[in-house]
């Protein structure tokens, strides 16, 4: 069964007939041709598909695309402004916080999408007690970004770029 | 230590872009997710290819109905063992795919669909029914089976067994004995971008986009399984999300989506392995059960070494890690004595993961010296010193570059060891036991022949420099770019590189840490050649080409990179949890090519060490053959939260005796000896010491 469905993906409104059984991830990669969010397990288990949904992060192989029918979706690709990337990105380049890139962009999308998560005061698992705004320690941001699996065993830079690019006053 | 002098001289390279800390050149794809991985390349006409796995782990199949999966709209074409296209060679075995009803392993290749769309393909896949007619299966891994047997070789080559002096009678004789056994677990590589292949037939040539460590090597393989000459296949793969050696060789998904993509002519094929698939049928790394004794004088001087190795292999086709191979080479002793043997399993084939040999072998081996260290009294840095061999052990080979000690004394010097109080058990903190632990690490100086680089001047100025070598996240675009730079006497900025297609010149294998040195000396020669021909200032359309040279064989002295690698933990004594609280690596490796992406290539290994050491564990179901944890809920690799002021770091040092560059190639020692170092400190932090990796809260309470 197919649905006619319309996606605004980086800044450009598309609109496609998708089988009702396709996933965000899938309708992005294989019809749109937009293969900035990866696909690394299909269940949500690894982070690489994470974009930016309406602001949020979300992994895009547990959404099924005709569910997001008139959504807004940010990608890695379409965080860059021209030949300027964003904080996040150039903090990732400059801390080399990558390797095989396969991971990346679902880090920096998730990385940004955190952020906003502590600045909205959400908790964690370690933050201390729920009613103050989390202080985003090394603690607290790796425990935040354990949502997106690095087998390159990048994490340390990717802490330090996240360190960095919050230092420079990075949002989404 | 006195280094005879050097009966080899190379004419070494003078540097300028080599140690230049440059950004990646692929980063800026990569962080903006353009970079296309081998399932993004855009191609017409994409077809969708769903495998049907066995459910049986040995026999036959007897009948498949494919009826209603063929009956389903869009679905191009079923694959069986009967309706397959038929190979024209079974070189190798792994690569036979749906050429007979037998089988050799559960979740082995039985059929397939080729579909319009993912969702087809996989939908009409599970239509497909299968009878069996199942045979007994054998998957059990143990020490005590009678059908042990030694193969001829052990991976890379080298002899299974090796004997100096009498190692048994020494071990008896000496004063103090250390005698363990430890185990290893089957562990998978799993990169994160998952095996996937674009196959497209035009006319008699086959295009596979594919991710893959040598495209080279698959279009060989792929040529002689489906008899063509290997001009008829071309492999692109520019970039590749991670291999770790399980895409250093092709596996049966390359053979399936070739014969899958003749069935749907005019379509451009595209499979992705799911990541519970990649647990059988991308490689993985054998489980190891080895007995360690080292006997040794009061004063810790070792007087015997018996390093006995077993692991499995699956019956259809050998693959021998070579875990005791370290043990010939690390330490000096009077007697020594390693032993590799296996149990062919209807298990799916075992193959390279990182440090095959090293990385299992010197868990066992660094244990073994920390327990042997506790025997003596003695710190078990000063241990290691006092058994620095001479020479290379059993070849008697002077070192090239041996600063294993100064590994070990430097980073001792950074991580404050002397201030260790070496009593285990005994700091406690916020109720968590502290503890720190050292290892040794180790890698040969590997180079492969036959790879190619050429070099024409453009009419831009600059200089073009292909080669087919690849880029798994290792640095390859940016340092054979450096590389070349240097070769030419010039910036970066002027070196036009492509890498990753078989329609560039011949590259060996991005495997054995091997790659720069292998390819980085073809360009150095062939910049010299273009230099011959054409003097300093080339004209446009100059060009030359050259292979790595055959000095790179020499084997006057023994090659090996070194390292040593510290840990410190905490382990909850309620909970049996254990948190890093850092990890340091002091590695000797020859020159550094780019300090930032060595970095990155050093604390990585150390991170899967790490991750080795915690988390990874297939478990096996006896009686299915079924490894029941298959994906990254069940298979734990370290996440984020797990990596806590891990750092790495290297001497300097220029090995003018293993290439032009002065380097010696660095991508696998990273995790050679890590895990070591964390089982160790656990030990240190506990006063329990734990044997079978990994090293799991259920272990520490019991």
């Amino acid at each position: 069964m197919k649905a006619s469905i319309t996606l605004r993906v980086d800044g450009e409104q598309r609109s496609l007939a998708v089988d009702t059984r396709t996933t965000l991830l899938d309708a992005m990669r294989e019809h749109l041709g937009v293969t900035a969010a990866k696909k690394g397990c299909d269940h949500g288990q690894c982070g690489a598909c994470t974009v930016l949904l309406d602001g949020r992060r979300v992994t895009t192989c547990l959404s099924l695309a005709v569910a997001c029918d008139g959504a807004s979706i940010v990608t890695a690709q379409g965080l860059a402004r021209g030949d300027t990337l964003h904080v996040v990105q150039q903090a990732f380049l400059e801390h080399d916080a990558l390797q095989c890139g396969y991971c990346t962009p679902g880090q920096i999308c998730s990385a940004i999408g955190m952020l906003e998560e502590a600045k909205a005061g959400h908790p964690s698992f370690v933050t201390r007690g729920l009613t103050a705004a989390p202080d985003l320690t090394d603690e607290e941001i790796r425990e935040r970004m354990s949502g997106n699996l690095c087998r390159c065993g990048a994490y340390v830079n990717i802490v330090a770029a996240i360190r960095q690019a919050i230092s420079k006053g990075a949002t989404s | 230590m006195t280094q005879p002098p050097a009966t080899i001289s190379l004419d070494m390279l003078e540097t300028r872009a080599i140690g230049a800390a440059l950004e990646r050149l692929d980063g800026r794809a990569k962080v903006t997710g353009t970079a296309p991985y081998a399932f993004e390349h855009s191609v017409e006409r994409p077809a969708y290819l769903h495998p049907v796995q066995s459910t049986i782990a040995r026999g036959h199949v007897r009948a498949i109905d494919t009826g209603a999966a063929s009956r389903i709209e869009g679905v191009i074409a079923v694959l069986t063992h009967w309706t397959a296209p038929r190979l024209s060679s079974d070189d190798n075995k792994e690569l036979w795919v749906l050429q007979s009803n037998e089988i050799h392993f559960r979740g082995q290749f039985i059929a397939a669909v080729v579909a319009d769309t993912l969702e087809t393909a996989r939908y009409a896949a599970d239509l497909i029914r299968v009878e069996y007619e199942a045979a007994p299966l054998d998957v059990g891994f143990r020490a005590d089976r009678a059908d042990l047997y030694a193969p001829k070789a052990v991976n890379a080559g080298y002899p299974t067994d090796t004997d100096e002096g009498e190692a048994e009678r020494e071990f008896n004789a000496a004063e103090i004995r250390m005698d363990a056994t430890y185990s290893t677990p089957m562990e998978h590589n799993q990169p994160m971008e998952p095996h996937s292949t674009i196959a497209l037939w035009e006319s008699e040539k086959l295009t596979l986009y594919d991710s893959t460590q040598s495209a080279h090597s698959v279009r060989k393989a792929v040529a002689t399984t489906l008899g063509l000459r290997p001009e008829q296949v071309r492999v692109i793969s520019p970039y590749v999300g991670g291999g770790f050696g399980s895409k250093g060789e092709p596996h049966a998904h390359n053979i399936l989506a070739a014969l899958a993509a003749l069935r749907a002519p005019g379509r451009a094929v595209k499979l992705a392995l799911t990541r519970q698939q990649m647990f059988t049928l991308a490689g993985h790394r054998t489980p190891t059960i080895q007995r360690f004794r080292l006997g040794a004088s009061r004063d810790g001087r070792l007087k015997s070494i018996i390093h006995e190795v077993i692991e499995q292999t699956s019956r259809f086709k050998e693959f021998a890690e070579q875990a005791a191979v370290p043990t010939r080479l690390m330490y000096a002793a009077a007697s020594r004595r390693t032993r590799h043997r296996l149990a062919a399993l209807d298990v799916p084939k075992p193959s390279w993961m990182r440090a095959p040999g090293e990385t299992p072998g010197m868990f066992a081996g660094e244990v073994a010296m920390d327990e042997l260290a506790v025997l003596c009294g003695l710190d078990p840095i000063e241990l290691r010193i006092r058994n620095e061999p001479e020479v290379e052990p059993g070849s008697g080979k002077p070192w090239g570059n041996r600063h294993l000690v100064d590994c070990l004394q430097e980073g001792a010097r950074r991580f404050g060891w002397s201030r260790r109080d070496p009593q285990p058990g005994r700091r406690i903190e916020g109720g968590w036991l502290l503890g720190s632990g050292v290892a040794s690490s180790t890698y040969p100086r590997y180079i492969l022949m036959g790879s190619r680089a050429s070099i024409r001047v453009g009419g831009d100025g600059r200089y073009l420099v292909r080669i087919g070598a690849a880029d798994l996240g290792t640095g390859t675009w940016t340092t054979l770019t450096q590389i070349a730079a240097d070769a030419l006497g010039c910036t970066p900025a002027v070196i036009r590189l492509e890498i990753g297609d078989t329609d560039l010149p011949n590259a060996t294998v991005a495997g054995g840490s091997s790659g720069i040195s292998s390819w980085g000396w073809a360009i150095v020669a062939a910049a010299r050649e273009l230099r011959r021909l054409h003097g300093t200032h080339p004209p446009p359309g100059a060009e030359a080409s050259a292979e790595t040279p055959k000095e790179a064989e020499d084997e006057t002295y023994a090659q090996h990179s070194f390292g040593a690698q510290f840990a410190e933990v905490r382990v909850n004594p309620e909970t049996g949890e254990v948190r890093l609280l850092r990890m340091l690596g002091v590695f000797s490796v020859g020159r550094i090519i780019n300090p930032r992406l060595a970095r990155s290539q050093f604390i990585g290994g150390m991170t899967m060490g790490l991750s080795m050491a915690l988390h990874e564990e297939s478990v096996m179901d006896e009686r299915l053959g079924q490894i029941v944890n298959h994906d990254f809920a069940g298979y734990h690799i370290a996440a984020n939260a797990d990596v806590v002021n891990l750092d790495a770091v290297w001497l300097e040092e220029v090995d003018s005796r293993s290439t032009p560059m002065g380097s010696r190639g660095i991508g696998e020692i990273g995790i050679v000896g890590a895990a070591a170092a964390v089982a160790n400190a656990v030990y240190h932090a506990t006063g329990k010491r734990l044997r079978a990796l990994p090293i799991t809260p259920d272990k520490i309470l019991t």
